[in-house]
């Protein structure tokens, strides 16, 4: 049996009177490309940002795997101390750093990796400079691998829309994580971006060894990508299982549907 | 026809509307001895006629603004088109004009009146102070309102270290940068959780609280009477009024070169990326593994490292300190210079340090009105050129085809 990746136990996020997230189990093995759907208000962005630690989550526990395969407890910890331990994550709202430059950008994912300092920048010794230029190259080379080389001087805000979404998988790819979680990849989309997308994401797990937890509205998307899914409806997890038990699932079909 | 009537009347109507709002200040004279009011309503026909005119330029302006932009957003440099910018850095012109720079900055203090120098040495160190404060604003994005406080901090170390130890200046220029740094770090760890505007009213109040405690701790500080006669810098003999000061210019050349030495090199490394990163995204950035507390803290300390620093000259260029001179306008004046110049750009920040001190000195005539002016030219760039005089011309990292 492959690693455990993400362990999600009895997770709950109360905000004021409303249980946005309530009990929710979730485990995500090595390897797998995960989805989590449900109805808009679900709960699923914020399973994700308590994940990534932007919330705290109000009950349970939520851990990542560490270096020796030890489960390491995140809750309360910082988004940046999250990214350390192998989570990165693009947002559902494209949140690049619209005036640097698309290869600037990726080259912030290589922040956490990189050890330079205020001394190292002023005196510019031989390994600040060494690692300087190993981080372009890197940035360089998971731009060509995502095929976005050719926008690497261009600043992000003027990227083609699909291409921004592009880059934040880029971004979030330079900080090596274990688990890649992206939020609504596909949104915006056209179908030709969206089959892109798709081969793009199953590259990405299979040459860089990546586990993937998406959320997404495209079901086609979900279909032909995830092995597993998990459901979410009004903060509850109300289904999981491969795609095909998923599509005949009765209650996955009456939250969508209505009855 | 029809354009030209609507426009006309809306410049009526501001001209009215000007007229009326001036009506008690510009009309109204009221004279207390002889009880009598006057009316100067030929002041308000002057008004009237001037905002018609005006209003009309502005709206000229502002649309010539609004159809040109079409074509003008993305600078492309056309080739064999003149470019200042372009013709700068290549060798056959960056190094004579260097050199020539630099020997007009050498000779400078031996062409003009020792008045000039003086001028031209506080005005290098108010680039100094702008280079300083572009950090946290421009590099960092951290709206920072009592940057005097720091400058305080540089003063008052020399000050008191004169005072109670006899420390020199040589000694307390390194020591006013420490303790810019360490007072820079202190006033950010309770403004970490902070952003925005709450950011820029949290610090204003720090400049004004360390303005008046250094007023109330007459014991410690000598309170508003200030502290004088501190030593002007040595060289290796006491100098004369005149030499101290063209040492003070030169020692201002250096630590200006210095700056944008470091700055430069900051700007342009893991660190520098990181304060962009928190200006552009602060959310992103930390889910980039970007530590947000780490990165503030740092912003501030090597913001207030320069005001530090500048504080410890200006207390030895004026030998005399006391807590009126690090006022919220200070403060001010500092953040016009970067924005009028251009914030995030080292060449265009100099440059506005250097317009916001010379204007003042140099057009005497107008120095009551320098308020106003600085008011008008801030909302005159806000509106036809908001990213500031000189602005800020990104890296290219060489990609590709382009790599040699």
């Amino acid at each position: 049996m492959s690693r455990t990746i993400l362990d999600i136990t009895d997770f709950s996020m109360v905000f004021g009177g409303l249980r946005a997230v309530d009990h929710v189990h979730m485990h995500i093995d090595e390897g797998e490309i995960v989805a989590l759907i449900g109805p808009n208000g679900a709960g699923k962005t914020t399973l994700f940002n308590c994940v990534t630690g932007v919330y705290t989550p109000s009950e349970g526990d939520i851990r990542v795997s560490g270096s020796d395969s030890e489960m390491i407890r995140t809750n309360g910890k910082k988004p940046n101390k999250i990214t350390e331990l192998g989570l990165a994550r693009t947002f559902q709202n494209i949140r690049l750093f619209s005036s640097m430059t698309a290869l600037e950008n990726v080259m912030i994912g290589r922040h956490p990796k990189l050890k330079a300092g205020i001394f190292g920048a002023i005196f510019r010794d031989k390994k600040t400079m060494t690692e300087e230029a190993q981080v372009i190259t890197d940035s360089l080379s998971i731009l060509r691998k995502l095929d976005l080389e050719k926008y690497a001087n261009e600043p992000a805000s003027s990227l083609p829309y699909g291409a921004q979404r592009l880059l934040e998988i880029a971004r979030a790819m330079a900080t090596e994580p274990q688990l890649l979680l992206l939020d609504e990849p596909a949104a915006g989309m056209n179908p030709q971006e969206t089959k892109e997308l798709d081969d793009t994401i199953k590259r990405i797990r299979d040459e860089e060894g990546m586990t993937i937890l998406l959320i997404e509205h495209d079901m086609s998307l979900v279909m032909s990508l995830s092995e597993r899914i998990y459901v979410l409806d009004y903060g509850k997890m109300i289904a999981q299982g491969s795609p095909d038990e998923m599509k005949s699932d009765p209650a996955v079909i009456k939250a969508y549907l209505g009855e | 026809m029809n354009y030209f009537l609507q426009e006309t009347k809306k410049s009526v109507l501001s001209a009215l509307w000007l007229m009326i709002l001036t009506f008690p200040l510009m009309v109204l004279k009221v004279n207390i001895f002889e009880s009598v009011v006057t009316l100067r309503w030929n002041n308000m026909i002057w008004i009237g006629i001037g905002t018609f005119f005006l209003s009309w330029l502005w709206r000229f302006l502002l649309d010539r603004k609004e159809n040109g932009s079409g074509n003008k957003t993305q600078e492309t440099e056309i080739p064999g088109k003149f470019s200042l910018r372009k013709s700068l850095n290549e060798k056959r012109i960056k190094i004579p004009t260097l050199a020539v720079l630099a020997v007009l900055v050498l000779a400078f203090p031996f062409m003009v009146k020792f008045y000039q120098v003086s001028i031209m040495t506080s005005a290098l160190m108010f680039v100094i102070l702008g280079l300083g404060l572009n950090i946290v604003i421009g590099y960092g994005g951290l709206l920072h309102l009592g940057y005097a406080a720091f400058y305080a901090m540089g003063a008052y170390s020399y000050g008191l270290l004169y005072l109670y130890w006899g420390v020199q200046f040589w000694v307390a220029l390194p020591l006013g940068a420490v303790s810019g740094a360490v007072f820079g770090i202190v006033i950010g760890v309770p403004v970490l959780r902070l952003r925005g505007d709450y950011l820029a009213i949290v610090t204003l109040a720090f400049g004004e609280i360390a303005r008046l405690l250094l007023e109330n701790m007459s014991g410690f500080t000598k309170g508003p009477e200030g502290i004088a006669q501190i030593p002007r810098p040595a060289f290796f003999v006491k100098l004369s009024l005149q030499g101290a000061t063209t040492y003070l210019f030169y020692i201002c050349i250096v630590l200006v070169l210095f700056t944008i030495f470091i700055i430069r090199r900051l700007e342009d490394s893991r660190i520098g990326r990181a304060l962009e990163a928190m200006k552009e995204d602060d959310i992103a950035a930390q889910s980039m593994g970007i530590d947000l507390a780490k990165t503030k803290l740092i912003t501030f300390a090597l913001g207030a490292v320069w005001a530090g620093m500048v504080g410890v000259l200006l207390a030895s260029k004026t030998t005399y300190i006391n807590p009126g001179s690090f006022t919220l306008m200070e403060s001010v004046m500092i953040l016009v210079a970067v924005v009028l110049g251009g914030t995030g750009s080292i060449p265009g920040v100099i440059l506005g340090a250097f317009l916001v001190t010379l204007i003042p000195e140099y057009f005497r005539v107008l120095a009551d009105y320098r308020m106003l002016m600085f008011g008008v030219a801030l909302v005159v760039m806000s509106i036809f050129r908001p990213q500031g005089i000189i602005p800020r011309v990104r890296k290219r990292y060489l990609v590709g085809e382009d790599k040699i």
